[in-house]
């Protein structure tokens, strides 16, 4: 357990500190940050001096270090466009995104689970059919229509929910919530349907295709033959079995929602970290955009450790470490 | 179990058919025949990358050259008769008094082009690598999967927005607007390759290990005739299967950077852009200007995502 | 053992079964007038090449025929109980309560995720009216009755952490669980060590006999059917061509495939000589031939052969179904 936790843990410091290079070398190639800084028309002088004191002319390695030591303070330095510290920007724009994908994640990934099961149970019923026609609609239909479709019908239509922002938000030190007042809820509730829905599908079709690829399995037939009840076999054995591959993919997907939030809250003009993405892409806003990618690498290790921690609570042949008996 | 039949003919060792006859005697081309959903959707799509290809020849005007436009043609409502001109139009026009009917024609010509190419270019890089990995093994298999792992970890929108904004502060912002078709077809490509890469790499392990290939070995073939010559045919299927699926993603993957606008420019407009402009009159009524790009969009995706799930499927039959 | 024994009901009686594959290329037959019984106690063996529809016999027995299968004649009676007609839930009663089954493979019969003796206790609650702790107990026994070490700590242990052999162990204790009138073994010990394949058999056959439990042993290995059937049927593309007690199909096999098959056991003590082997392969199912289906590989064929199916008739202590005793065959007719 300890060697396995070990072991998940170095893989993700390795993922972060390779998506950090990613990240510092967009601030060596991409413009000049002192150019950028200073603007066009600062004197000799004055870059020189910045140039000292940013520590652009020190070795790049040098360079890289302070930056991994900066990045892990949450520093990144100040915004070319907003003239702010990117750190402030961040912690700002954060609460909204992660409430948003938060509850997008527990959307999907329980109602997927229910009609993924539901589907591979009952393979050749209506409602099966139903529901598999509809996830491969939902796979084809871009996020951004599924937004706009939904303020179409919900906001300009029946006029029942607003169609942009957070609505009242309520403030606990640095942290905002929409949870806690009316419109705060209100809003929340198209946002996080479209930004969901994607996942649902896709969660929902890896439930149905692993259910099934599992009751295909052996020890599935050996249960029959041994006059197990069905409703056993599906929910105890099946289900089980189902749900060791789909806790990785359902994890890694929880990632992903961080990052097709930039999507949703462009749609619905979020104030959240994916809109602030957009932003930086469009104007070249380098600072903006390392964080932001250091962000989302920083949330998917987060997830892959919590994504192996399960897999050893689901899955005894882990747990044991592997040791097989040998002999007879 | 060993007991179950096969389905396929007696054979007598040579099939002496030409291969379209096999073909249409094979049990794809049964499977597509007898698939309904399977045969609408390829019929929808080779209508619609028809119109696309035609797009000139079948619109009522070029709708991006200023000089073929009415002002006074301008927000047409969309089978109705324009109160200065009398003209209709069955699609609707735009506050400028384009056609949206054409609009949409050259948008999709743009979205398949975009979506095409960056398949191509997506599959080169996946391919090539997945054989690479497959083949070689040792350090060269271990970095290509690795980088693999990284790109399949993190969303693809996500890398194509990178790409982009790197791309953004590289080239000098005088030339970016002509750069952007090839921008976009980069950075989608870049961040689908790996599972080409991911499947080819399994594909090409097991056909390593068989005797055709050994023997190809034994008789002294270069690793690079093996790869391609041997290898590579046996694991095009699951290739084209990816391919197709992919097209559909990659589509939508090029509508959505034009959406939040990174993509194509409102002066050579794709589906996304289109769309991203027709947004701004949900509000206020002029609906047409929205849904006419939308539907295309989705039943485009739709058309092609059904025909490779089809497709995934048919040559899967374990799934079926 | 029990043959011919007529005051005895047989456990398993199979008459005339029947089944086929339904494919969008036509009807295939896989099984052709299936018919044979097991007595109380018996062990009857069922060899043939793969394909032949050993296995198959075996899975419509016990109900598990998968589609586009379906039986499309015959019956099966399960000790003067019919059971080919009694539905799904009727059938599931009698899987694992009135037949046991082993798979070939112990590595995947066994899910990965459940405890060793939670599989058992589950069958033993599944099939008896007994408490959890009884059913513990139960799988606790069964675990040293088929010869686990330390069973008391080995029934909470995952089937990862038992070697092959001892899975297959856990595997016969499953289908032990709750004290079926019959076995069915599908090559139970294919997958294993050949030096763990001897242990396994003769525990299996000391279990059955000491419970009085009937065995239908499914294989291709004819060492395994001499030493341990009372009786062998073999089966050749969904036929069974020849039947009988296994000393005398060893002995004097009747029809010249299961002469072939005798032919390929390798004698102790007999000289160092070529075993025989049967030149070409069983037929596809799609592309039997008309008359009897063993007439292309047969060295003896003769021209009835083409014509029709020859049927099973006695012929000495066994019955078979070759046109080369067609005296029998004739007899036979004309004494009913």
């Amino acid at each position: 357990m300890f060697a396995f936790a070990i072991r998940s843990l170095a893989q993700g410091v390795l993922v972060l500190v390779t998506v950090a290079f990613i990240a510092f070398s967009m601030f060596r190639f991409v413009g000049d940050p002192v150019v950028n800084m200073l603007g066009q028309e600062a004197t000799q002088q004055d870059r020189q001096e910045l140039t000292e004191r940013l520590g652009l002319n020190d070795p790049w390695p040098i360079q890289f270090a302070r930056f991994l030591g900066n990045a892990a303070q949450g520093e990144f330095g100040v915004s070319y466009r907003q003239g702010r510290k990117v750190s402030d920007l961040i912690k700002e724009r954060l609460p909204a995104t992660l409430e948003l994908a938060v509850l997008s994640a527990i959307f999907a990934t329980g109602l997927g689970v229910l009609l993924g099961v539901y589907a591979a149970i009952n393979r050749t019923g209506f409602v099966s059919n139903v529901i598999m026609t509809t996830s491969l609609i939902g796979v084809s239909l871009p996020t951004f229509l599924i937004g706009i479709g939904l303020i179409y019908i919900f906001a300009v239509e029946l006029r029942w929910l607003p169609s942009f922002g957070r609505g009242d938000v309520v403030r606990l030190g640095w942290w905002s919530t929409g949870l806690l007042t009316e419109s705060g809820r209100k809003s929340l509730i198209l946002p996080v349907l479209t930004l969901g829905f994607f996942q649902l599908t896709l969660i929902m079709r890896l439930v149905r295709a692993e259910m099934l690829e599992v009751m295909r399995a052996d020890f599935i037939r050996f249960a029959r033959a041994r006059g197990i009840a069905d409703r056993s076999i599906e929910l105890r054995h099946a289900l089980r079995n189902t749900l060791i591959p789909v806790v990785t993919i359902a994890g890694l997907q929880l990632g992903s929602v961080i990052a097709f939030a930039i999507v949703t809250e462009t749609v619905f003009q979020w104030p959240g970290l994916g809109a602030l993405f957009v932003n930086a892409v469009q104007f070249a806003d380098v600072p903006v955009m390392s964080a932001y990618l250091m962000f989302v690498a920083a949330v998917f290790v987060i997830v892959n450790l919590t994504v192996d921690l399960l897999y050893f609570i689901l899955d005894p042949r882990l747990r044991s470490g592997r040791r097989v008996a040998k002999g007879h | 179990m060993a007991d179950m039949p096969s389905p396929a003919t007696p054979d007598d060792g040579i099939d002496r058919r030409s291969a379209f006859a096999r073909f249409l005697d094979s049990d794809l081309f049964f499977a597509f025949k007898s698939s309904p959903v399977a045969m609408v959707s390829f019929v929808v799509s080779v209508v619609m990358i028809g119109a696309a290809l035609l797009a000139p020849l079948i619109s009522t005007q070029n709708p991006f050259n200023p000089a073929e436009l009415n002002l006074m043609e301008g927000m047409t409502k969309p089978g109705t008769a324009n109160e200065f001109t009398g003209k209709s139009f069955i699609f609707g026009t735009d506050p400028q008094g384009r056609d949206m009917y054409s609009a949409v024609l050259y948008g999709t010509r743009v979205s398949l082009l975009v979506g095409a190419a960056s398949v191509l270019f997506s599959a080169t890089i996946g391919v090539f690598l997945g054989l690479m990995a497959g083949y070689l093994g040792g350090r060269t298999e271990a970095v290509i999967m690795r980088v693999a792992d990284i790109q399949l970890s993190f969303p693809a929108i996500l890398i194509a927005l990178l790409v982009f904004g790197v791309a953004r502060g590289i080239i000098p912002p005088a030339q970016q607007e002509g750069a952007t078709l090839i921008l976009l077809i980069v950075a989608i490509g870049l961040s689908n390759w790996a599972q080409y890469a991911r499947t080819v790499r399994g594909s090409t392990l097991i056909e390593k290990g068989k005797e055709y290939v050994q023997a190809a070995r034994v008789i002294g073939r270069s690793p690079l005739v093996i790869m391609v010559r041997h290898i590579l045919p046996n694991v095009m299927g699951p290739v084209l299967v990816i391919a197709t699926i992919n097209l559909a993603l990659a589509i939508i993957e090029e509508a959505t950077l034009s959406f939040l606008g990174v993509g194509m420019p409102p002066t050579q407009p794709s589906l996304g852009t289109l769309i991203r402009i027709g947004q701004q009159f949900l509000f206020s009524g002029e609906w047409w200007i929205l849904f006419f790009p939308a539907m295309t969009l989705v039943i485009l995706a739709l058309a092609i995502n059904m025909l490779g799930d089809w497709l995934r499927d048919a040559l899967n039959p374990r799934l079926q | 053992m029990a043959t011919g024994d007529t005051a005895m009901e047989p456990v398993l009686s199979v008459r005339n079964l029947s089944l086929e594959f339904v494919t969008r290329r036509g009807v295939l037959r896989a099984l052709n007038e299936i018919s044979f019984d097991i007595a109380r106690g018996e062990v009857l063996g069922v060899v043939g090449e793969s394909g032949a529809g050993k296995s198959l016999t075996g899975t419509a027995i016990i109900g598990l025929i998968d589609k586009p299968g379906r039986l499309s004649g015959g019956e099966i009676w399960l000790k003067g109980q019919r059971i080919d007609n009694i539905g799904h839930d009727g059938l599931r009663k009698i899987r694992g309560r009135r037949i046991g089954m082993i798979f070939q493979d112990p590595l995947t019969s066994l899910n990965p995720l459940f405890r060793v003796g939670d599989q058992i206790a589950e069958t033993v609650l599944t099939h008896m009216p007994v408490s959890k702790a009884e059913a513990r107990a139960r799988a606790l026994a069964l675990l040293t009755e088929v010869g686990i070490p330390a069973p008391e700590s080995r029934i909470d242990a995952y089937p990862h952490e038992f070697s092959g052999g001892m899975r297959q162990r856990v595997v016969i204790a499953l289908a032990l669980a709750a004290e079926p009138d019959l076995i069915i073994a599908d090559e139970p010990t294919t997958a294993l060590d050949v030096s763990v394949q001897a242990q396994i058999i003769t525990l299996l056959k000391r279990l059955c006999r000491t419970r009085g439990t009937s065995v239908m042993l499914i294989t291709h290995d004819m060492g395994v059917i001499a030493e341990t059937a009372d009786r062998v049927a073999v089966m050749y593309a969904g036929r069974i061509v020849e039947i009988g007690p296994v000393a005398d199909v060893i002995r004097q096999p009747k029809h010249p495939y299961a002469t072939g098959l005798m032919g390929a056991i390798p004698a102790l003590g007999a000289k160092v000589q070529r075993l025989t082997q049967i030149s070409g392969a069983m037929p596809r199912l799609n592309a039997i031939p008309a008359g009897c289906a063993f007439r292309p590989r047969c060295t003896e064929a003769i021209g009835k052969c083409a014509e029709a199916v020859p049927p099973l008739v006695p012929v000495g202590a066994t019955s078979a179904r070759c046109w080369l005793h067609e005296a029998q065959v004739e007899r036979s007719a004309s004494h009913g």
